[in-house]
């Protein structure tokens, strides 16, 4: 479709677009070559949505959608696929659904729902080039990963020596080799415990790790201090230790407490809002976090929120997947060479369950307690809490409240009497609900042309009905606009296009690889020149740049 | 009064033909028969391609010709009766909730999975993974009735948890794999480790049978149940010997890598 890649003219519709101010202004959006411009000629194409809300199209910051794990959850739930399948169009093409789709059939669900770029947040250095390939199938949206680096053994190994230097270029070095967007900590040093003690886990962030001298948290602070000083776009993305039991809220706090003076980034953290005692029943711990979070300009975190129905844990967070895995069910355990672990397990959550719902009630707490929507952002961790598919759902959950009390009355009472969901009735706008699914995560991200509609932005664009029932409204825009080409038109798919690859480049010192190659000759299974992913994987393919390169951080809403 | 269908265009590839159930073509015409959608191969065709019609849409179905490439014949069916002169393909009475089939050929592997109810009767052999559930699923049929009177091969009601499956010859290994719940009687012996990973349920066997060493024996009985299931099936057709009737069977528990809660039960050739 030739007239589609031209010019546009979005008419009339309601703008959201708070990186940039504009609380719901009727106003046009013109677009000319897959950008957001001012003027458009006479002969552009006019799209009405005179009634309707436009909004940038949305970011996903923290998913796990390709690569080794992903295919692990396809592998082991054929039953899931069976069940779902997505037909093609005459201009996409076919895929299976289910908790975890195939590629295909991921990046267009993801369109459906207004998405238009999103982020796997742990792929091991070994398995960048699948992960890579796998974008390459998974259409419309742009994409990017985190590079998991926070058990790696050469990492720790300088650590223990007190080469500072060493270790940041050596992050450097392993960011541009493989590629990554920013880089993952996945509970910092547990792989050694439940490698070398049997199964066993972090439990004390304070423990030494064997046989390192160091413990996760000076760890995780060496992490953080390094990916900020390297100017990564994106602060260390961190799962703390401890996730998923009952009390580690401590652990949460000094997590962020180690990484005061520097950005980072506190993933998933309903998984890590639990109070109460180790072992005994989960409650909430919403508060005491997320005040800290309200207090602390340095900490951005995603929630990683949990609804009922289908999902399936996939993590690198190898012994959690241990603890989890029930007699009857199917889990995967998988140990990735000296850098990292994984477990995979189809998982149900229950709204008879106590701790479900408690998981549930958490992460609804934490956006309603929030102050700053710019640093606190939706994610489902999907498809550990949920699918994405659910976003829509737990949108309408945050912008009503009615809708919120209804689903209260059928879920496990005892859980809800508890929390301090039933006395919070704020409600999400419209303006804020753009800032935690497109503006903040887009900013947290150092993309400087997405998660707004300001001249020069990326043409990803969503126009939704505006509906009063907020599940029907996101599950369905009305148009999504992707790279300047009309993708969705009137809910149907008219075009089909290949997103772009999102990684950055760190600058280091090229010296920094004869310290690597040694150890990676005796102890991989590969050889090392068989590990950097080459240029030849980048096909289309952007480079974010660094926070010091001079490309202009878009200011926010005055 | 039935329907009749002839295959007379023997299909290059596999057709799946999920409308071929008295649910679908009750009260349609002759031509809206004709007219109605199935897959051959990737390809969309119409009934009456393939087959010669006779009769508008009934409750009763006949089918006649050698069906072995047609899949999925009287999937999700909820009543009535089908009935196949020959042979059928794969899928037979997928996710039936009622109703009856019954083949006088052979049928192919995949016979009646997801069934929650009615009777599947096949005359011949049967393939592998008969009344199982389909991969991936933890729980296979949950009620209905599967008689084979030939022989069936490998994975016979895998992960079922309710419902009856007999065979009136050989079965192949892994009979009653993960098996929930529910009775399987086999009658002219079975392949290697029936029963493994079962948690409950009876498996049933009149030759001797080659155990795995998770079960253990528990007693020997003369189960009164069984008399009941072996008059109902000698009124399907089944040759049931008296010995069977009368005789004595020596009950092992297992599997004990589950809950131990399942019993195979082998008739004592004394």
């Amino acid at each position: 479709m030739a007239e589609n890649s031209v010019e546009l003219r979005i008419k009339g519709g309601k703008v959201y677009d708070p990186a940039n101010g504009i609380d719901g202004e009727v106003r046009d959006i013109l677009v000319r070559d897959g950008r957001v411009v001012d003027k458009v000629s006479e002969k552009a194409r006019t799209i009405n949505a005179h009634g309707m809300v436009v909004m940038p199209g949305a970011v996903d910051i923290h998913c796990h959608i390709a690569g080794p794990k992903v295919n692990l959850s396809r592998k082991l739930q054929p039953e899931d696929h069976r069940l779902d399948v997505h037909p093609g169009t005459e201009v996409t093409r076919s895929g299976v659904g289910g908790v975890t789709p195939s590629t295909f059939a991921t990046g267009y669900r993801y369109a459906t729902l207004g998405y238009t770029t999103a982020f796997d947040a742990a792929v091991p250095p070994l398995a960048a080039r699948h992960v890579i390939e796998e974008f390459h199938d998974t259409p419309v949206i742009d994409k990017g990963f985190y590079v998991l680096l926070g058990n790696n053994m050469f990492l720790y190994d300088l650590l223990k020596q007190g080469r500072k230097q060493d270790f940041k270029e050596a992050i450097a070095w392993w960011v541009t080799a493989a590629r990554a967007a920013g880089v993952k900590l996945v509970n910092a040093g547990s792989d050694e415990f439940w490698k070398g003690r049997r199964n066993d886990n972090v439990t004390d962030v304070n423990e030494d790790i064997d046989p390192f001298d160091l413990t996760p948290l000076q760890a995780t602070a060496a992490f953080i201090e390094a990916v900020d000083e390297l100017n990564l776009p994106h602060p260390a993305h961190i799962h703390c230790n401890n996730l998923g039991h009952s009390g580690n809220v401590q652990t949460t706090l000094d997590t962020m407490k180690a990484a005061e003076g520097h950005r980072a980034h506190i993933a998933h953290v309903q998984f890590h809002s639990y109070a109460g005692e180790l072992g005994k029943r989960v409650q909430t711990g919403s508060e005491a976090i997320i005040d800290y979070i309200n207090t602390h300009e340095n900490i951005t975190t995603d929630i990683g929120m949990v609804m009922f129905g289908k999902a399936t844990a996939m993590t690198a967070d190898a012994p959690l997947t241990w603890m989890l895995r029930f007699k009857d069910t199917k889990w995967v355990n998988a140990d990735t060479e000296c850098e990292s672990g994984c477990g995979v397990m189809p998982f149900t959550y229950q709204d008879t369950n106590y701790t479900h719902t408690m998981q549930w009630a958490i992460g609804l707490e934490l956006f309603l307690l929030s102050k700053d929507p710019w640093r606190v952002m939706f994610s489902t961790d999907h498809p550990n809490g949920a699918s994405f598919q659910t976003y829509p759902r737990l949108i309408r959950l945050l912008m009503d409240r009615g809708f919120r009390a209804e689903m209260m009355k059928n879920v496990n009472q005892k859980a809800i009497s508890t929390c301090l969901l039933p006395q919070l009735d704020r409600e999400y706008s419209l303006s804020e609900i753009a800032i935690i699914t497109r503006a903040a995560p887009a900013r947290a991200l150092g993309l400087v042309n997405k998660g707004h509609l300001g001249a020069g932005a990326d043409a990803d664009i969503t126009v939704y009905t505006d509906d009063e029932n907020r599940e029907h409204m996101f599950n369905a825009p009305r148009y999504v606009i992707k790279a300047g080409k009309l993708i969705i038109e009137d809910h149907e798919f008219v075009d089909d296009h290949i997103g772009r690859f999102l990684h950055t480049e760190p600058e280091h010192d090229p010296a920094i690889e004869d310290q690597i190659r040694p150890f990676f000759e005796d102890y991989y299974s590969i050889r090392f020149n068989n590990y950097r992913v080459d240029a030849s994987y980048l096909h289309d393919h952007e480079v974010i740049p660094l926070r010091n390169s001079g490309g202009k951080r878009k200011k926010g809403s005055k | 009064m039935h329907t009749e269908l002839e295959l007379v265009t023997a299909p290059e590839v596999p057709i799946e033909a999920e409308c071929l159930s008295p649910a679908k073509i009750k009260g349609l015409s002759q031509s809206g028969i004709e007219h109605l959608e199935m897959m051959h191969g990737n390809r969309k065709v119409r009934v009456g391609d393939f087959f010669r019609v006779t009769g508008n849409g009934q409750c009763s179905l006949r089918l006649e010709g050698d069906l072995s490439r047609v899949k999925y014949i009287g999937a999700g069916m909820t009543e009535g009766e089908v009935r196949v002169n020959g042979s059928a393909g794969m899928h037979l009475g997928a996710g039936m909730s009622g109703g009856m089939i019954r083949v006088s050929g052979d049928a192919s592997d995949w016979v009646g999975p997801e069934m929650s109810g009615g009777r599947i009767e096949v005359m011949g052999n049967a393939g592998h993974m008969v009344g199982s559930a389909y991969r991936g699923q933890r729980v296979g049929i949950m009620g209905g009735e599967i008689l084979i009177h030939g022989n069936v091969k490998n994975e016979l009601g895998s992960a079922m948890r309710h419902g009856l499956i007999a065979v009136g010859g050989q079965a192949g290994d892994f009979v009653g794999v993960n098996m929930r719940a529910g009775t399987i009687i086999v009658m002219d012996g079975m392949g290697v480790r029936p029963g493994a990973g079962m948690v409950r349920g009876t498996i049933v066997s009149f030759q001797p049978v080659e155990l795995l060493p998770t079960f253990s024996y528990s007693c020997w009985l003369r189960p009164t149940f069984l008399r009941f299931y072996l008059c109902h099936l000698g009124q399907s057709g089944f040759e049931v010997d008296d010995a069977y009737m009368g005789g004595r069977y020596r009950r092992y528990c297992g599997d004990s890598v589950e809950e131990n809660r399942g019993e195979i039960l082998v008739l004592d050739a004394r």
